[in-house]
């Protein structure tokens, strides 16, 4: 059996995207009505929930609370039944605590926290279904989240990954594609400054080629800024037409 | 449990449906869902095969997608759309999301105010500002969208095939999938890049769907996976027909693959302009007449391309360079990614019937999509030869034909039947009913009995002498069993040289003795199975208790190991016969059966037959003719088929291969000087052999201002031009060497780098990869510095020329002062490592001197060695141990080295014998002992024996291997005595110096570095192949100058030679002959004769044939002629003629031998060793 051809002579990716094309992505904000804020985001199969709570008063030890700013605290997850095996995933393992600390990173970057000294943003994320791109998935569900909770952002952070295959640069990995072991780079970006909020290279990548693989990360996450824009936008106007019946 | 594939289906099928929460399906017959709320999905399923009803058997939608705020895990659904909306709210009914029903209703009463809890309770007053300043912020655009979004839903609403009764649920599923396709939520689901969004979103046709594949795998650990992968179907795929208006052009700007008016050959079948459209199994067994430039225009698809890809590399790269060449007019489209060619694979439908279904749905609609277009009536015409397909072709009104019908209907080219491969297929029997062979067993059972241990799995090899017997090499660590003998046609169950079988142990008391007696497949005719059984019992005959070895029966063949084979045709004595046989040059492989009407034009040929198949009934396996070489015994002819033989990839490059060589005319460009050093002052110079088109190394010297020497290896920077991944680096990779033949080179890389770009010739600026030494008087390294460069050499000399440069008092320009300065460096070079314990070792070496008009060699030289040699080899030697230090101090388990094993110490015995024998005595103890020993072994007597010795030094050592740094953990290089050694020095002619190329660019900074250069397990495969291509290059060698030296002696006649014994064997002595370098056996048993008294001590050791007693390295005389009584293995014979030994004369039938010499059929000889 030949190992899978990621990019094909034709120019198609195993799942019939060229290199550049993103995966079907669809968003809704305010799933749920308890916490402050909700977003649940698909990016082809991945499939993820974003929930925010805050800012409120520090919870826990005060002596944790931040005199200019507000702390940004982030948990990670992924669902038991998020793979096609089904597997425990105890909390605060390895994975999931790295995942947590650049999501913080990344949001830390992105809300302006100067607003809200001393208090506290919990946002939590669940991966609900895996299928590559957990993180770009779990950025952009959260800033939905984030937005539908009403805190004030300095621009929406939108995530989409990228890696290379024979100097072709793909845009949004799937499962599919990371699994194959190439060098690839997660990219946070805030699309109106073009700054990058985070950015995650695995494996090795040769800085000649870097341009590229940017290149097509960046574009990704201009196509989610897009879309992302847009269901905010409906969401608002859903909201408002109904308060205004 | 075991859950089949067919249950689980798309879950993707978001249903649409706007506000409707309450909108709550119950199917009339849904009573999965009902009757198993309480138990597990997982379960319900697999109780619900057998007895649900199949709908039930639908997969629920994990979430339904509404476009009510909040409405998050709406009830699961059946069917996506019929029931959506059918209505009707039973809140009770479903899973445990109902519980939420009534907050969900409230939340839908007041969604903005449920959204904004912090309004409510007035918890921070900023904040809310804050976000309502958002909120007002883009409303405006917003509403705007709002209305265009609204404008493109509703059409998708009123898109639902409503009230539709689906007959069968596979048409049901259909519907729901193309329902639940057509139905986007979301305008385009995904974004080009190029696509600057434009909003509002065009409510235009999307230019892909999604849909999902969903499969079970077994994982290697054996547990069941459920994967799910997403699959695009698109719209913009071209057809690539040229004339068509419909399709999108190509995305890279390029013609049209297919002609607009399809040439090509003629057919009485189909007399219009059509092109063609092969199925898997054609395209895997006739890709010989798809490689025919008279067949053009064909259509691959991409189900064939992936099938072929998974069945058969080679077949699957030969397609590509088929689809790569502009002349052949293939086109591969991409149909599983179309939006109207994929097909679902249907509940009880195999992948195998599915890519039928999907192929001829391909050519259907192609058919469709070609009446399109306007003046021209394109067909397309669907090979196959599969019966069954052909059938449901013809049924749903495809012109489908097999290949066979195809090409015979070909008016212009009869000659193409011939190369139709004859793939047996039921009810086209060429033989008679009788079954011979019992049956293979699946692949299934084999792994199951090869995990079980009841089988055991090894590669086969044929016995060379007896066609009746075979070992099995079984694979793994296993101790006992590790070769297991076949005897008997039905044991050997049709497996063929090379394959990798399955093998059952025969009882112990069915063990045999492996024979020893020699059998030749030699009957015409093919149904005496009876005097097969006679032959087999023969070989039962000679049973020696002590004798047996484990004995088995092949019982299935896990992969077959066939390539296309070299032989001659046996005409069948029939004269109109059109089966023939053929006999490989191979003694391993079988006759095989092909069917031809050339045969009286094929008589006497070199002809290359590829196998087909071999049906049960059938003696010898069914093959079909390939290609023509040319008469036996022509050198062209014959240095091919020795090329063949030897596995040595010699074709024309491909075109894709030739597109990736630099355009000509080719300068140096700003871009290429980036990492490079300009060295073009240096007064660079290169010595190599005369006639040397492909220099790949330079030399310079300078002295320093700091009264230092500056000495630099320049080395032809092939790695810029062949950059890693392409086809041109994967066929250099392929090829791993260059082949030096006697008259021929058959070049690695293709000539335009070889012999121009790469070469670096004088007095044309080339790229380089440089090494430089700081250097003192005394050789010793005080810096060693890397660097990409260019140069500009100022000579390109032959070794001779160099030499006499040095020579020459009176030549004191700077390039003979440079080459002064590198010998004297050199020597002192050579001096140190010899103290280290270097061998010195020697092979004869022959060159031919041909004669110019007709190439035929007229006479034989052995190499001879001039002290310039030696110097450049110094400083190469020098530059590959620099290297491997550099590129293992950077990548430690990356670096490609190359080792020389120290060889165990029993492999000396017969050095050291054989020296005793001549009171001289050798140390083996190390490397150093050896060279010390070897240069003090001197006798007066025979000024010759010390060569002899280091000849026969040479033939106890092992092989020098290539490997992998992070695989292995002994590095040293015992022949040069160095701790590390790796080859940079000659990258155009060893694919090894391109990786350490790239490791040392990578190492430098210079270059990029790339997945597979840092993978140590893909680095030892690529070692493996490479090891195996030098040896098989080096045994191509020693076959062609095997041949040239026959060739020379056809013509030379019988000769007298002096001759020294390098071996004594049971019953002949091995023979070197200095003049030619030729090595041959002398028997003394021969057929129809008296064997000669025969008495061999195993201690000196010596041979006493009468009453004369020979040693090793005795001088003697012998006779040397041609034999030529085997027409398809001729060889040089030796017959001793001094001493003389009574009753072993110089036969008699002398003349005769020669005169069968004159007949234009020379084979290629066999060097008995």
């Amino acid at each position: 059996m030949a190992a899978l051809e990621l990019l094909s002579a034709e120019g198609f990716r195993p799942d019939g995207r060229r290199p550049a094309e993103l995966r079907k992505l669809r968003a809704r904000m305010g799933v749920f009505a308890q916490p402050d804020g909700s977003a649940y985001i698909e990016q082809g199969n991945t499939k993820a929930l974003a929930v925010v709570y805050g800012p409120h008063e520090m919870r826990g030890p005060r002596s944790k609370a931040l005199p200019d700013r507000a702390l940004v605290n982030c948990q990670y997850s992924m669902a038991t039944f998020s793979t096609g095996e089904r597997k425990r995933r105890p909390h605060g393992d390895r994975k999931s605590s790295e995942m947590s600390l650049h999501l913080k990173q990344t949001f830390e970057a992105a809300i302006l926290t100067e607003l809200f000294p001393r208090s506290q943003i919990d946002i939590y994320v669940q991966i609900l279904q895996a299928d590559g791109g957990n993180y770009c998935a779990c950025v952009n569900a959260a800033t939905l989240a984030v937005i539908d909770a009403g805190i004030p952002l300095r621009d929406y952070v939108c995530a989409s990954s990228a890696g290379l295959v024979e100097d072709a640069a793909l845009a949004d990995l799937s499962y599919l594609e990371e699994a194959a072991g190439g060098p690839q780079a997660a990219l946070a970006l805030l699309p109106t400054s073009g700054q990058m909020a985070l950015l995650q290279l695995d494996s090795r990548l040769h800085e000649d080629r870097l341009g590229a693989v940017l290149e097509a990360a960046g574009g990704a996450c201009r196509a989610v800024h897009a879309v992302l824009d847009r269901v905010v936008r409906e969401h608002v106007r859903e909201l408002t037409a109904l308060l205004g019946d | 449990m075991i859950v089949t594939t067919g249950l689980v289906a798309k879950n993707t099928c978001f249903s649409h449906c706007q506000k409707s929460i309450q909108a709550n399906p119950k199917p009339p017959n849904h009573k999965a869902s009902e009757s198993t709320t309480q138990r597990g999905a997982q379960r319900e399923w697999a109780e619900n095969t057998e007895e649900a009803p199949p709908e039930a058997r639908l997969r629920p939608c994990c979430f339904s997608w509404t476009d009510v705020p909040g409405t998050f895990g709406a009830p699961p659904k059946t069917e996506a759309l019929g029931a959506a909306r059918s209505g009707g709210a039973t809140p009770a009914q479903g899973r445990g999301q109902h519980r939420d029903a009534p907050w969900l209703r409230s939340r839908c009463r007041a969604p903005g105010l449920a959204q904004h809890p912090q309004l409510l309770t007035g918890r921070g007053r900023g904040l809310a500002a804050e976000k309502h300043s958002t909120v007002q912020a883009s409303r405006g655009p917003g509403e705007e969208r709002a209305a265009t979004l609204r404008g493109c839903r509703t059409p998708h609403g009123s898109a639902r095939p409503a009230g539709r009764a689906p007959a069968s649920p596979s048409a049901r599923l259909r519907d729901a999938i193309t329902a639940a396709t057509r139905l986007r939520h979301l305008p385009p689901p995904f974004l080009p890049l190029s696509f600057s969004l434009p909003l509002p979103f065009p409510a235009r046709r999307p230019a892909a769907m999604l849909t999902s594949r969903t499969f079970l795998k077994r994982t290697r650990a054996g547990s069941v996976l459920k994967v799910v992968r997403e699959h695009y179907l698109r719209d913009d795929i071209p057809c690539g027909a040229a004339a068509c208006p419909l399709c999108p052009p190509r995305p890279d700007g390029g013609p049209s693959a297919l002609e607009e008016r399809p040439g090509g050959a003629a057919s009485s079948l189909c007399p219009g302009p059509h092109y063609l459209l092969p199925d898997t199994n054609l395209l895997l067994h006739q890709i010989d007449i798809l490689e025919d430039p008279v067949i053009k225009n064909v259509i691959v698809l991409q189900t064939v391309l992936q099938e072929v890809r998974n069945r058969s590399a080679p077949v699957y790269k030969r397609i590509r360079d088929v689809i790569g060449n502009p002349e052949k007019h293939f086109y591969s489209f991409t149909n599983e990614h179309h939006r109207e060619t994929y097909i679902e694979q249907e509940q009880g439908e195999s992948s195998n019937d599915r890519n039928d279904r999907a192929i001829r749905v391909a050519v259907k609609w192609y058919n469709e999509h070609l009446k399109k277009m306007q003046n021209e009536e394109i067909q397309v015409i669907f090979l196959t030869n599969d019966r069954n397909n052909k059938e449901k072709a013809l049924e749903e009104g495809i012109t489908a034909y097999t290949c066979e019908e195809y090409i015979k209907s070909l008016i212009a080219n009869p000659e193409l039947v011939d190369r139709l491969a004859c793939v047996s297929d039921e009810g086209k029997e060429i033989e008679s009913g009788k079954i011979i062979f019992p049956e293979h067993l699946p692949l299934s059972k084999l792994q199951q009995g090869i995990k079980s241990g009841i089988y055991l799995q090894g590669t086969y090899r044929a016995s060379r002498d007896n066609y009746l017997e075979a070992t099995v090499w079984v694979h793994g660590d296993a101790e006992e069993n590790k070769e297991i003998i076949i005897q008997g046609l039905k044991h050997l169950n049709r497996a063929v040289h090379e394959d990798i079988v399955a093998v059952e142990l025969l009882a112990k008391d069915e063990w045999v003795a492996p024979s020893s007696v020699v059998l030749q497949d030699d009957g015409q005719n093919e149904d005496d199975i009876e005097t097969e059984e006679e032959k087999e019992n023969i070989l039962k005959t000679s049973d020696n208790k002590s004798m047996l070895r484990p004995t088995g029966k092949v019982v299935g063949i896990i992969k077959r190991n066939w390539r296309p084979f070299c032989g001659m045709l046996s005409k069948s004595q029939i004269k109109e016969a059109r089966r023939h046989l053929f006999t490989p040059a191979d003694r391993r492989i079988p006759r095989i059966r092909i069917e031809t009407r050339q045969a009286d034009t094929l008589e006497g040929q070199r002809i290359i037959v590829a196998i087909d198949g071999w049906p049960r009934n059938s003696r010898y396996p069914n093959g079909h003719f390939v290609k023509n070489l040319g008469s036996a015994g022509d050198k062209e002819t014959e240095t091919e088929v020795l090329l063949l033989e030897h596995d040595v990839p010699h074709q024309p490059f491909s075109q894709a291969v030739l597109s990736f060589l630099p355009k000509m005319p080719w300068s140096i460009t700003e871009k290429d000087m980036k990492y490079r050093e300009d060295l073009r002052h240096l007064c660079v110079c290169s010595v190599d052999p005369p006639g040397c088109t492909d220099i790949d190394d330079a030399l310079h010297y300078r002295e320093m201002e700091n009264g230092n020497l500056e000495v630099g290896v320049h080395i032809a920077d092939v790695s810029h031009f062949i950059r890693p991944g392409n086809a041109l680096d994967e066929e250099s990779a392929k090829r791993g060497t260059t082949v030096y033949l006697c008259e021929k080179r058959i070049d690695m890389v293709p000539e335009l780098l070889s012999s121009n770009l790469c070469s670096l010739r004088s007095n044309v600026d080339r790229l380089a990869f440089s090494c430089i030494w700081e250097m003192n008087h005394n050789a010793e390294i005080l810096k060693t510095r890397f660097t990409k460069s260019i140069i500009n050499s100022k000579a390109s000399l032959t070794y001779a020329e160099a030499q006499m440069r040095i020579d020459s008092a009176s030549m004191n320009d700077d390039i003979t002062v440079s080459l002064r300065g590198l010998n004297k460096l050199a020597k002192i070079l050579k001096k140190k490592r010899i103290d280290n314990g270097a061998l010195t070792l020697s092979s004869p070496e022959v060159r031919f001197h041909m004669d110019s008009e007709t190439h035929d060699p007229i006479d034989l030289q052995t190499k001879e060695l001039k002290e310039t040699n030696s110097m450049v080899e110094e400083f190469m030697l020098l530059a590959n141990v620099s290297v491997a230090q550099k590129i293992y101090d950077e990548f430690p388990e990356f670096a490609l080295l190359r080792k020389h094993p120290a060889p165990p110490p029993s492999n000396y015995d017969i050095l050291v014998k054989a020296a005793k024998s001549k009171n001289l005595e050798i140390k083996t103890d190390s490397a150093k002992a050896l060279a010390e020993s070897l240069d003090k072994a001197e006798s007066p007597a025979s000024p010759y024996l010390n060569t002899l010795l280091r000849i026969l030094t040479t033939r106890c050592m092992m092989q020098a291997v290539y490997f992998c740094s992070g695989m292995d953990n002994d590095f040293h290089h015992y022949g040069l005595a160095s701790p590390i050694y790796t080859h940079f020095t000659s990258p155009i002619r060893r694919y090894a110096d391109i990786i350490v190329h790239r490791l040392l660019a990578v190492a430098i900074g210079a270059d990029s570095t790339y997945p597979e250069l840092t993978d140590k397990h893909k680095l030892s495969d690529l070692c493996k192949n490479l090891n195996y291509r030098h040896k098989m290059a080096q045994y191509a060698q020693r076959a062609s100058v095997a041949f040239h030296t026959q060739l020379f002696f056809k013509t030379k006649g019988v000769v007298n030679e002096d001759a020294y014994i390098l071996f004594v064997r049971k019953n002949a002595i091995v023979v070197l002959i200095p003049k030619y370098g030729l090595e041959g056996t002398v028997f003394f048993e021969e057929k129809d004769k008296p064997i000669p008294r025969l008495d061999y001590n195993n201690e000196v050791p010596s041979l006493t044939v009468e009453d004369t007693t020979l040693h090793v390295f005795d001088k003697v005389k012998v006779n040397i002629m041609l034999d030529a009584s085997n027409i398809q293995h001729q060889k040089i014979r030796m017959v001793l003629v001094e001493p003389k030994i009574p009753g072993n004369d110089v036969p008699a039938q002398l003349s005769t031998v020669m005169s069968s010499n004159s007949e234009p059929e020379k084979k290629k000889k066999k060097l008995q060793q």
